[in-house]
């Protein structure tokens, strides 16, 4: 019977190609707008996966997401060191600056100041220069992307120079980094070199960089932090989170206080009902037409059970292609998206949540246009034949 | 008097215990109503008929006598409001639902009016289609349509899709289809009713060929006087009344049921 149910199924092209349509406009629109939005939270978190090195962050109480920088004064990178279990911690600058080039123009650019002596964060993948040449005076490291976006259509090339707070700086190397939320060039600098490239203010140490001992988990040791540098009255101490606990709070933050996911959710509900409504009705009026034959199996022996399992695999099979061209469409969306974009590459990430949480939509949208349409099947009358 | 195993699972290929009835259909007093109150209609009032094997009994009678509702009765697809219904000794009126339904694919082949073939199914598919019900393997299944399909003229058209054959031949499709898993009551619903004189006489003829056996009853709904021809046994209905039962003498029925 499932055979049957097939051809059925794919006789009526139409039918079958308006089914087909709508389940995977749904899971087009439902996959490519989550994975964009998914993409979009993964760059808030950007600069966090990019500073590698150390697995806990620790930052002022008041901190709720990476770009929310509450100063830290030096006395707490102090109180840091001197906590149990801290096998080393070192300074972060992390801040806004304002980019001056020799054509008079200005950029906003994002600042990150690395440890002096350790470099510790600094960019992995260089992809031209030196990360060693980073020691020199007044020399930055820029990311790739952010070069493409000053310097457009021109080959990589250091030695440019650019002013920030009216200090000379001198790229000495270009990187890989991941796109952020702000859209920004990335500077990299040594953190007293930093923090000069800023107006003076009284403090400026964003974060603090810091590494358990061995045997000691981060979470132990975020936990020791934070009673270590309580205050007294109750006063909060540091706030210490490990790197993946800090990405989740900055996506939370952006999930909760912007309206990025109510639009992007509205999008995907729409791509939803328009997917279910389509695939739905066309169900329906699929099976409709043929409850004649309907009628005619189940005069002829047929159980409802199993024109319940003949309508449920027609659904499988056509909710299963439907998915998987979606899924291919959305795809190459990305990989399309990917290799046009000449500066900052799309946000656009899909994840196997989202494939999941997509197939688990297409499977309620491909039940409920089965229930609806078997419904009309159930309470057919076999008799109707020799009507 | 009356009774036939009827246990597992519906097959084409099962052997039928041989009745203990010379009755395919024995109905006893069979009324049926449709709708309750001021509403109600009464379709059937106490219809008694007994049909014997070996014969092409046929349902005759104008629009509206009740034709329709008893055939779907003797079916087992419609329950009678009250009296007895007796097919291959069996009371349907016994029976669960499932095994009704087990009975029908075992037992009843069904011809219609509009055919109802599955489109997207080729001719020797559509045919094949009972056996499929029955689990049969699909290749072997539509190996032995082929040969139903010859035997009903059809030989060259076995992989046709029904929109590609004319009434007349789609009609033979459906016998086909009807005949394929050997069944013990062939029910026909004005099965001439959508063909021109011509078709319709053609398909008669099929029917009367292949389908009566010593150990089948045939039943057709017709109201096309011209086929009453084909009859062994006319059942004249009026207002929901079996008004006279008439037994005819068959032009052909020598070397009959031998197909």
């Amino acid at each position: 019977m499932t055979w049957i149910a097939l051809k059925m199924l794919v006789g009526d092209r139409a039918k079958y190609f308006g089914i087909l349509f709508g389940v995977t406009f749904a899971t087009l629109l439902m996959t490519q707008q989550a994975s964009i939005f998914w993409g979009l939270m993964n760059n808030t978190t950007s600069q966090i996966q990019d500073i590698e090195g150390a697995s806990i962050w620790v930052m002022d109480p008041n901190v709720r997401y990476v770009d929310d920088i509450k100063p830290l004064s030096e006395d707490d990178l102090y109180r840091v060191r001197g906590i149990s279990g801290v096998a080393w911690a070192v300074r972060l600058y992390k801040g806004i600056a304002r980019a001056r080039f020799e054509d008079g123009n200005f950029q906003q650019m994002i600042l990150l100041g690395l440890d002096d002596a350790t470099l510790v964060g600094a960019p992995r993948d260089i992809v031209l220069g030196s990360l060693a040449d980073l020691r020199k005076p007044d020399a930055v490291i820029i990311d790739e992307a952010g070069y493409k976006y000053l310097w457009p259509d021109q080959p990589f090339e250091l030695g440019r120079t650019f002013e920030m707070n009216d200090r000379r700086a001198v790229i000495v190397g270009i990187c890989k980094a991941r796109p952020t939320f702000q859209t920004f060039p990335i500077v990299y600098a040594r953190y007293s070199q930093a923090v000069v490239y800023v107006p003076r203010e009284r403090k400026v140490l964003s974060f603090v960089l810091a590494e358990p001992e061995p045997g000691l988990s981060p979470q132990e040791v975020c936990r020791r932090i934070e009673e270590g540098t309580r205050r007294s009255q109750g006063r909060p101490g540091l706030r210490a989170l490990t790197r993946s606990e800090f990405m989740a709070v900055t996506i939370r933050y952006y999930l909760q206080r912007t309206g990025i996911p109510i639009n992007f959710g509205i999008t995907v509900m729409l791509g939803f009902v328009v997917g279910a409504a389509i695939a739905g009705q066309t169900f329906y009026m699929f099976t409709v037409e043929n409850l004649k034959q309907f009628g005619a199996l189940k005069a002829m022996g047929v159980s409802n059970l199993r024109l319940i399992g003949m309508s449920l695999t027609q659904a499988l099979v056509v909710g299963v292609m439907g998915y998987g061209l979606g899924v291919g469409g959305a795809v190459c969306f990305g990989l399309f998206m990917g290799a046009v974009a000449k500066t900052v590459p799309p946000a656009f990430l899909m994840t196997w949540h989202i494939l999941v949480l997509s197939a688990v939509a297409v499977l309620v949208i491909m039940l409920l246009a089965s229930v609806v349409s078997i419904r009309k099947v159930l309470v057919l009358e076999p008799a109707i034949v020799f009507k | 008097m009356f009774g036939i195993a009827l246990t597992g699972r519906p097959s084409a290929t099962a052997t039928v215990s041989p009745p203990r009835t010379h009755l395919v259909v024995a109905c006893k007093g069979v009324t049926k109503d449709f709708g309750t109150g001021d509403t109600r209609v009464q379709a059937l009032r106490g219809i008694d008929m007994e049909l014997p094997y070996g014969e092409m009994s046929l349902l005759v009678g104008p629009s509206g006598c009740g034709k329709t509702t008893l055939i779907s009765i003797v079916a087992g697809l419609l329950d009678p409001t009250d009296g007895e219904v007796f097919v291959l000794g069996e009371n349907l009126g016994k029976m669960s639902a499932g095994r009704k339904i087990a009975f029908r694919g075992k037992y009843i082949g069904f011809v219609f009016q509009q055919y109802n073939l599955l489109p997207a199914l080729t001719a020797a598919e559509n045919a094949a289609v009972p056996l499929l019900i029955a689990k049969v393997p699909r290749r072997k299944a539509i190996e032995r349509a082929r040969e139903m399909l010859a035997r009903v003229g059809l030989a060259s058209k076995t992989e046709v899709l029904p929109a590609q054959l004319s009434g007349g031949q789609q009609q033979r499709v459906a016998i086909a289809r009807a005949l394929i898993h050997e069944p013990r009551l062939l029910v026909c619903d004005e099965p001439t009713a959508a063909l021109d004189a011509h078709s319709g006489q053609t398909v008669m003829e099929l029917i009367r060929r292949v389908a009566v056996r010593p150990d089948r009853g045939v039943i057709v709904v017709t109201h096309d006087n011209r086929v009453y021809k084909y009859g062994d046994r006319i059942v004249s209905m009026s207002d929901g009344h079996v008004e006279s039962i008439e037994v005819t003498p068959h032009l052909d029925k020598q070397g009959e049921g031998t197909s």
